[in-house]
């Protein structure tokens, strides 16, 4: 089995921002620090198909708080906030998704209609997301394998969630209405790896039309993941691609996990726990712990519930059996700092003691049998271990299907249930768009190069070896390296700020984006004028990235050029410093001077040229002369692999 | 646009109606999904059917589709009754009369339909049914550009109805565009009515979760129980947020903005409360208290009225006869109620021929006054009759009842004259217009 992932199978949704106005309003598509106002809302469940309202949701609309949604100048009006129908669909938007679907093979739909698909968490300022489905039935190519394309979807982004206060969800409503393609794979991966690569493809096709926004959180992630025995489980929202393999492992994992618990808690012949608590509060009157101290203190209660048969599977194994944290999560949900299981205790200032006098309160006598408990108020501690135990539960039918949110560190936490089929409805503001075959046609005439005839194009026009070529079109910078290279010639410069300074940036959470078109050129003309040298161009690009003109950057950091002569003057005072050692070691000593010789004119001048000032300077002391070394070496072999 | 010939015989061949499931053959694909209704703008020879997914997808079909129908449409249930009364809580009738507030989806077809009972709305709010018993009719199902004199006579002759049978609030759901003119004859119509009578409406239709609908209504409903003040009122937003609501005034109240939740406004005073979110109301001028009594309804209107707004150039030729065919004219002038010099004539031959000619501005905010400047005078001299800072709409509804109301131009004109429903004020504190304010 490739990856230890087993049989797993996979299917990936990505949300790609596109870089054109909103999708219904003339707003520009970009976030804001300025968050203005706070306008408050709610969002009612509204009347189900048979016309009535569903009680449960409607209970738990009378429990909530309600949002505010702050506005941005220039980034929202009164279509953010719902005050006013929206326009047109933007054209730019439509057209950039029905490229992509052709770019795709997908077949795109005849007359396409936007949806309202109705979200109540209040992302939404009118309740619903507005979606329409483009096309369908395409396809890409990874690792040799064809992966189907299910649909194509153009929507509408929602708002950025700012704070929680005083139970009211803060929203900004820039991010709101931006236009995204939603493009989702059949469930046909079957490796990490794959994924990767899928994701990467897609990303890269996406890229090639031009027409989408970069930069992190222009382009998200989720994940279905199942495993035979397992459920579907969907990861929402991951950023970064490069974690989407940890991501599947990682689930797959978990999944194999909750496999095992289940037929262990079989094995036992375990029946489901029972909703019953228990009030513990006299037990931990003394307790160290500081979470129960400061609750007991607040007025709060310390509940108890019995898991029969539950022992070893919520931490146990060698920490294999994690069923605890899956118990936590569910909990954390009702707004507690967490809970305890019997599997974990004594710890955390909770004694032996403790837990004997509690077990015996509970009346537990099996050698299998635990407790859960949880210490809050006493409504907040019912509510979190009825769902501790209701999860607890679950765990004898295995993996429960649940959307969960991806974490830094690869694993994922327990967000909420996976939702039902959408309820989706038509939305009668809009009109339909009719998608002729003309125009499709005229589409498919002019579609963007795809990203393997830029790849070519960069080996055989630029001299690019395939790596780098996959990599700067990969990035989606292409088009800036032509360009750069078409004006100055330094082919195998600018590859080497593609393919090392712009991924280093990132690493360092530098936006490369940050370095404009014009910037760039700038950095490039000051370098063919001499300004400074080759290996100067990292340092600069990374101060113009954060803010400073290439002059400033020069200056900040010291590397104008020197003249040959000026050069040749520092090297001579290194190479008369030392005139022993070269003496001793004659034309040898060229290798250990250049240390001292770059030291002193790191950026100022190109290494080879100080190379060659340093050999001469050396001759000429060891009395020979090579005036002709003075002049510059030719610029490096296009494709030399330079490291700068 | 309907369906081209070859497409509605192909449909009725296969017998397919709209929520019918499809199996369709077009241009070499397949698709299968629930017929929808056609939309108007969409292609003739297009179908749409919700596919599995949820959404809904344009078919381009030709002579050569095949259209197969695999299942009938499911019934739609009826709705149950309202939930039965209980002791202790004040009776409010609903009488509905159509509008965004009354509209809803039928999520099996897509379409937006009117209510079809005023008790589709209540059961949309159950919680509404905590603070007062309700019963409910529809009157009309219409949108409110649609109304006309005659439905404000039944509106109001029901709303009389209701009262005179014992309840003890009045809540008319309406659409918003020309609520403020009804909640203005009304007001006229009713008189001294001695229970709330509360206009409401809707900016956000209520299948979005984000309607105002239920929110509206839930104000006016504890306004009509806690308020404790008679009169016609409109209760609508107060903010774009939902923590704010305002009972206005029905002869002092405009829609100001195409589509914000709080285009109603009450112009030249205060609003009559404010509603906060929990219920909390704090009144902000003075107002009639809830007694015993019978409600008359006056419903008599001369329709023969008509409203012009003033315009640089206005030219009387083209308006001779519209006036002279009338028995009454509103004018919104310009300013302190101005119009051109070449008007002034006109409403002189207006006013000899026994027509009420009633100036207000377009100004909205402010008093008018035609004393201060010659034209002014002139008009004055002409006839024009001046109502202060009444809203010209105000005045349309008014003058169509004082006509039919009094026996003579000149007790038309005293009417118009006298505030008999509040419609005129005094005093005018300052308050910013739309926009501008905080």
């Amino acid at each position: 089995m490739p990856d230890g992932a087993g049989d797993m199978i996979c299917g990936i949704e990505i949300h790609q921002q596109l870089d054109t106005h909103k999708l219904f309003c003339e707003c520009r598509s970009e976030l804001s620090e300025e968050g203005l106002g706070g306008v408050y809302r709610r969002l009612r469940p509204t009347t189900s198909e048979m016309g009535e309202v569903d009680r449960a949701a409607l209970a738990q609309f009378e429990r909530d708080y309600g949002y505010r949604y702050q506005c941005s100048p220039g980034r929202s009006c009164l279509v953010e906030l719902d005050e006013e129908p929206p326009h047109e669909v933007n054209a730019d938007a439509m057209e950039t998704a029905l490229i992509f679907s052709e770019m795709l093979g997908a077949s795109v739909i005849d007359e396409v209609q936007f949806m309202r698909k109705i979200v109540v968490d209040g992302s939404n300022t009118s309740g619903f997301q507005r979606t329409s489905l483009v096309a369908v039935d395409g396809s890409v190519e990874a690792l040799g394998r064809k992966i189907g394309i299910l649909s194509v979807c153009l929507e509408e982004d929602a708002c950025r969630k700012i704070d929680v206060k005083d139970g009211e969800i803060i929203w900004r409503t820039d991010r709101l209405g931006i236009p995204l393609i939603e493009v989702a794979t059949a469930p046909d991966m079957k490796t990490p790896e794959e994924v990767y690569e899928v994701a990467l493809k897609i990303g890269t096709l996406l890229r090639a039309t031009k027409r989408v926004k970069r930069g992190i959180g222009t382009i998200r992630e989720d994940l279905n993941i199942s495993i035979p025995d397992g459920a579907r489980i969907e990861i929402k929202g991951v950023q970064e691609l490069r974690m989407l393999p940890d991501f599947v492992r990682n689930e797959v994992e978990r999944q194999r996990m909750l496999v095992r618990v289940r037929d262990i808690l079989r094995s036992r012949g375990v029946r489901p726990a029972p909703l019953d608590f228990v009030d513990a509060t006299s037990v931990f009157n003394d307790c160290e712990s500081k979470i129960v101290k400061s609750v007991l203190q607040d007025g709060g209660k310390l509940l108890a519930a019995r898991l029969p048969g539950f022992a070893g599977v919520m931490n146990g194994d060698g920490r294999t059996l994690r069923l605890g944290a899956e118990m936590a999560q569910y909990a954390r949900t009702a707004g507690v700092k967490g809970i305890f299981h019997s599997d974990e205790l004594p710890s955390y200032g909770i004694d032996q003691r403790h837990v004997s006098t509690l077990r015996e309160l509970l009346g537990m006598t099996g050698e299998n049998d635990a407790f859960v408990i949880c210490a809050a108020g006493q409504n907040q501690a019912t509510d979190a271990l009825a769902l501790a135990v209701k999860r607890a539960n679950m765990a004898l039918d295995g993996v429960p299907e649940e959307t969960r949110d991806p974490l830094p560190d690869g694993t994922t936490r327990y967000s909420r249930p996976l939702p039902g089929a959408a309820r989706m409805y038509p939305e009668t503001d809009i009109p339909p768009t009719p998608i002729t075959r003309e125009r499709l046609k005229g589409i498919r005439a002019n579609l963007p190069e795809m990203p393997e005839a830029l790849q070519k194009k960069l080996v055989e026009e630029y001299g690019l070896n395939e790596q780098q070529a996959q990599q700067i079109v990969r990035q989606g910078r292409e088009d800036m390296f032509m360009s750069i290279s078409d004006e100055f010639g330094m082919s195998s410069v600018a590859a080497a700020v593609f393919q090392n300074v712009f991924p280093e940036l990132e690493r360092e959470g530098v936006d490369p984006d940050s370095v404009a078109y014009d910037e760039l050129y700038a950095v490039f003309a000051a370098l063919r004028d001499g300004k400074f040298a080759k290996e100067a161009v990292p340092a600069v690009i990374r101060e113009v990235a954060s803010g400073f003109s290439v002059d400033a950057a020069m200056e900040k950091l010291g590397v104008s050029a020197v003249g040959d002569d000026e050069a040749a003057e520092i090297i001579a005072g290194i190479v008369k410093d030392r005139e022993g050692f070269v003496r001793s070691k004659g034309m040898a000593s060229v290798g250990p001077l250049m240390g001292p010789v770059m030291g002193a004119l790191r950026g100022k001048i190109d290494g080879q040229k100080a190379n060659a000032l340093l050999s001469a300077e050396i001759e000429k002391l060891l009395g020979r002369t090579l005036p002709e070394l003075r002049v510059p070496l030719p610029a490096p072999a296009l494709n030399g692999g330079l490291r700068i | 646009m309907s369906y081209a010939q070859f497409l509605s015989s192909k449909l009725e061949a296969a017998g397919a109606v709209e929520g019918c499931t499809l199996s369709v053959e077009a241009s070499g694909r397949s698709y299968r999904g629930i017929l929808m209704p056609h939309h108007e703008s969409s292609g003739e020879d297009v179908i749409i059917l919700k596919v599995k997914s949820g959404y809904n997808v344009g078919i381009r079909l030709d002579e050569s589709s095949t259209v197969k129908a695999e299942s009938r449409p499911a019934e739609r249930r009826a709705r149950e009754g309202l939930p039965g009364p209980r002791p202790g809580l004040k009776s409010i009738a609903l009488i509905g009369t159509g509008g965004t507030i009354a509209s809803y989806v039928d999520y099996r077809t897509g379409a937006v339909h009117p209510a079809l009972s005023t008790a589709d709305m209540v059961n949309a709010v159950p919680e509404i049914g905590e603070i007062a018993n309700l019963k409910a009719k529809v009157l009309f199902s219409i949108f409110s550009e649609n109304m006309t004199v005659s439905h404000w006579q039944k509106l109001a002759q029901a709303i009389s109805d209701e009262l005179n049978a014992g309840v003890d609030a009045v809540i008319v759901p309406h659409g918003t565009d020309t609520m403020g003119y009804t909640a203005a004859a009304i007001s006229f119509m009713l008189g001294d009515v001695p229970k709330p009578v509360v206009f409401v409406g809707a900016q956000r239709s209520s299948d979005r979760p984000s309607s105002d609908a239920s929110s509206n209504l839930m104000a006016a409903a504890r306004f009509c129980v806690s308020g404790g003040r008679a009169g016609v009122f409109v209760v609508m937003h107060d903010t774009e947020g939902d923590d704010s609501f305002a009972a206005h005034l029905g002869t002092r109240v405009r829609k100001m903005h195409t589509s914000r939740r709080d285009a109603f406004e009450s112009i030249n005073c205060l609003p009559a409360a404010h509603i906060g979110r929990n219920g909390g109301i704090e009144f902000k001028i003075e107002c009639r208290p809830v007694s015993e009594g019978r409600t008359a309804a006056r419903t008599a209107m001369c329709t023969e009225v008509v409203l012009l707004q003033f315009y640089p150039g206005m030219d009387p030729a083209l308006f001779r006869d519209v006036v002279m065919k009338s028995k009454g004219v509103v004018i919104a002038g310009s300013g302190l109620g101005h119009v051109n010099e070449n008007m002034v004539p006109l409403i002189r031959e207006a006013n000899d021929a026994g027509i009420v000619v009633v100036v207000t501005s377009q100004c909205l905010y402010g008093r008018t006054n035609l004393n201060v400047y010659d034209t002014g005078r002139d008009m004055l001299a002409a006839g024009a009759v001046t109502v202060l800072d009444m809203l010209p709409e105000t005045a349309y509804a008014k003058l169509m009842w004082a006509l039919a109301n009094t026996d003579s131009p000149e007790a038309a004109k005293e009417a118009m004259r006298t505030s008999l429903a509040g419609e005129t004020g005094d005093r005018r504190e300052e308050r910013c217009p739309t926009g501008l304010g905080t």
